[in-house]
């Protein structure tokens, strides 16, 4: 369990993080999402102590991370910035963070096996491609085990195969009851991993929502129907919980709280001629742009 | 999973474990290492048989078979100086520092660890470059009239002396990493206090030169290790003292920047 109250972060005049509020709960995928810019990476630098933040708290497990006797064993971060030194094997490299903690040489094999590394891990890790470093990355954050686990755009510039890789993982450590905390800008990552999301911009929190939720708000359920007699037709749909607009004179409705099926039943039984019936699309992607409108468009007007 | 059921926790030992395995495994500490032993034995031998051969070193007219022996503690001060600016700065020039914070968030104990650590291999490294150094140049100078030994009075104590210096300097050196973060600006204030504000000390009048002289860090290590404490030069524990000054004051800046600042 993450926990953000109020966290602030400025950079001299610029305010990165601006009272972020937040709970990423226990034992689920929870994706935050923002534009770049938007302070993601600054909020998880500050999870994990590597930033101070300007005021406000955030805590891991009901205490400040540094408070934690073995911090490695309550959260594990994959950060966007590199942090491994190209001079030492990958090997060499989790064995100095196991080392801090007292964990066992055995582990250490272990994650190296768990992240495919094998082949690879008695080399120098300058040496390594995007995606082999990528996976050391994560190799190191779950070296301890933890039942959370912090990745930071961790599919950014990866080949296919790579982020396969790393939605099959997230996958898995999902199934385990793991907390995943998952930053990313692009929606299309989110929806196939994350079901709660944090949405960012400008520093602030837009939208603590569920992927489901976020889509039906941004009217994701309605049904697109072009009547010869609308009047007529929504009179026959109405009803509690169903919601019906329409310009006037004009032959399209947007139903929402009425399947096709059921709108279509309505109009065959009634007869009246329908010429289009589609379900509305919005796709998630449209939905975080119009969240994020004008986060982005101030950061743009802004640089 | 296989993590055993005792507690696992972030201890000093443990901090001081990794250090010692973050030194072990790069390569450019052995090869550093090596370049201190080579400068230090390797200076000391040339010395010796410059003088046996009746050939002065530039600068040796006077030196005494002791003082040659120690003719490259100097030039092992940089190298391990520099691996020890290196040490720390390299944290920071790779993003290792947020792995290394990550992992011990209290911050404190790696700079302690890094410290200790690093001041004892270079102590050791400094001290055994010392006495092999002595031994190699006494069996060059043996039967000439610089001839030494081992237990003339002093060598000991002065060849332990010049390890100490040495180790010390290593601890400033990776004091100025943490508070520098760069390895230019650390080797530069590296080089700087020891080589270069000694030669500047000829600008101060006289009476003022003369007076600050030996508590810099340079004058304060070479009456560590003198066998004979030059005019107005600290005795070898007064020196001591000076230069452990010195070391907190690097470790106290280097603590402040590394508590204080984002990594
Ligand atoms: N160390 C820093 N110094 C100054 N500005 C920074 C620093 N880190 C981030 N920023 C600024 O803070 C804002 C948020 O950055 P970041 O947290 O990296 O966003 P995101 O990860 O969402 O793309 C950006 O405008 C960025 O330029
Ligand atoms: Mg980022």
């Amino acid at each position: 369990m993450i926990e953000a109250r109020e966290l602030t972060k400025a950079y001299g005049q610029k305010i990165a993080v601006d009272g972020l509020t937040f709970t990423v709960r226990p034992g689920a995928v929870t994706g935050f999402l923002g534009p770049n810019g938007a302070g993601k990476s600054t909020t998880m630098r500050m999870i994990v102590g590597l930033d101070r933040p300007t005021s406000g708290t955030v805590t891991v497990n009901g205490r400040r991370y540094a408070d934690h006797p073995a911090p490695l064993r309550e959260i594990g971060a994959l950060l966007e910035a590199k942090a491994v030194h190209p001079g030492r094997t990958a090997y060499d490299h989790l064995m100095v963070l196991a080392h801090t903690h007292g964990i066992s040489r055995h582990r250490v094999e272990e994650v190296i096996g768990q992240t495919g590394l094998d082949q690879v891990a008695h080399k120098r890790a300058g040496a390594f491609s995007l995606g082999m470093g990528q996976r050391l990355g994560i190799a190191a954050a779950l070296l301890g085990d933890p039942a959370t686990v912090m990745l930071d755009e961790p599919v950014n510039g990866l080949d296919p195969d790579g982020v396969l890789w790393i939605r099959n993982l997230l996958t898995k450590l999902a199934a385990e009851g793991r907390t995943v905390f998952l930053s990313s800008h692009l929606m299309s990552e989110m929806a196939l991993v994350a079901e709660h999301l944090i949405v960012v911009g400008r520093g602030r929190v837009l939208a603590d929502t569920t992927v489901r939720d976020l889509v039906r708000e941004a009217g994701g359920d309605a049904v697109l129907v072009s009547t010869a007699d609308p009047v007529r037709l929504r009179s026959l749909l109405a009803g509690p919980g169903v919601e019906i607009t329409g310009r006037p004179g004009s032959e399209q409705l947007t139903v929402t709280g009425r399947t096709p099926r059921e709108i279509g039943f309505t109009a065959a039984e009634h007869g009246i001629p329908i010429f289009e019936l589609t379900r509305h699309e919005v796709s998630l992607e449209e939905a975080f742009m119009n969240l994020t409108h004008d986060a982005v468009e101030y950061a743009g007007r802004a640089a | 999973m296989s993590i055993s059921a005792t507690y696992e926790g972030v201890t000093r030992r443990r901090v001081a474990r990794a250090e010692l395995t973050k030194f072990r495994s790069l390569r450019s500490s052995w090869v550093t290492l090596g370049l201190a032993l080579l400068f230090l034995i390797g200076f000391g031998v040339i010395a010796a048989a410059q003088a046996r051969t009746g050939n002065d070193a530039p600068g040796a007219e006077g030196a005494t078979g002791y003082s040659m022996a120690l003719f490259g503690v100097t030039f092992a001060l940089i190298a391990l100086g520099v691996l020890g600016v290196l040490t720390s700065s390299a944290e920071y020039t790779t993003g290792m520092i947020r792995s290394t914070l990550a992992a011990v968030p209290r911050r404190l104990p790696v700079l302690w660890a890094k410290a200790a650590t690093y001041g004892v291999i270079a102590f050791v490294v400094g001290a055994v470059g010392a006495l092999v150094a002595f031994l190699a140049t006494s069996a060059i100078l043996s039967g000439t009239s610089s001839a030494v030994s081992l237990s003339d009075a002093g060598v000991v104590r002065g060849l332990l002396g010049a390890g100490v210096y040495l180790g010390l300097a290593g601890v400033i050196g990776v004091a100025l990493g943490v508070l520098l973060r760069s390895t230019a600006g650390g080797i530069s204030a590296l080089v700087g206090t020891f080589l270069l504000v000694p030669g500047l000390m000829a600008l101060l009048p006289d009476s003022w030169s003369d007076a600050v002289t030996p508590y810099l860090p340079s004058n304060a290590g070479a009456s560590l290790y003198a066998l004979t404490q030059g005019d107005g030069a600290l005795s070898a524990g007064a020196g001591l003292l000076v230069l452990l000054g010195w070391t907190a004051l690097a470790l106290v800046g280097a603590a402040y920047r590394l508590k204080r600042s984002d990594a």
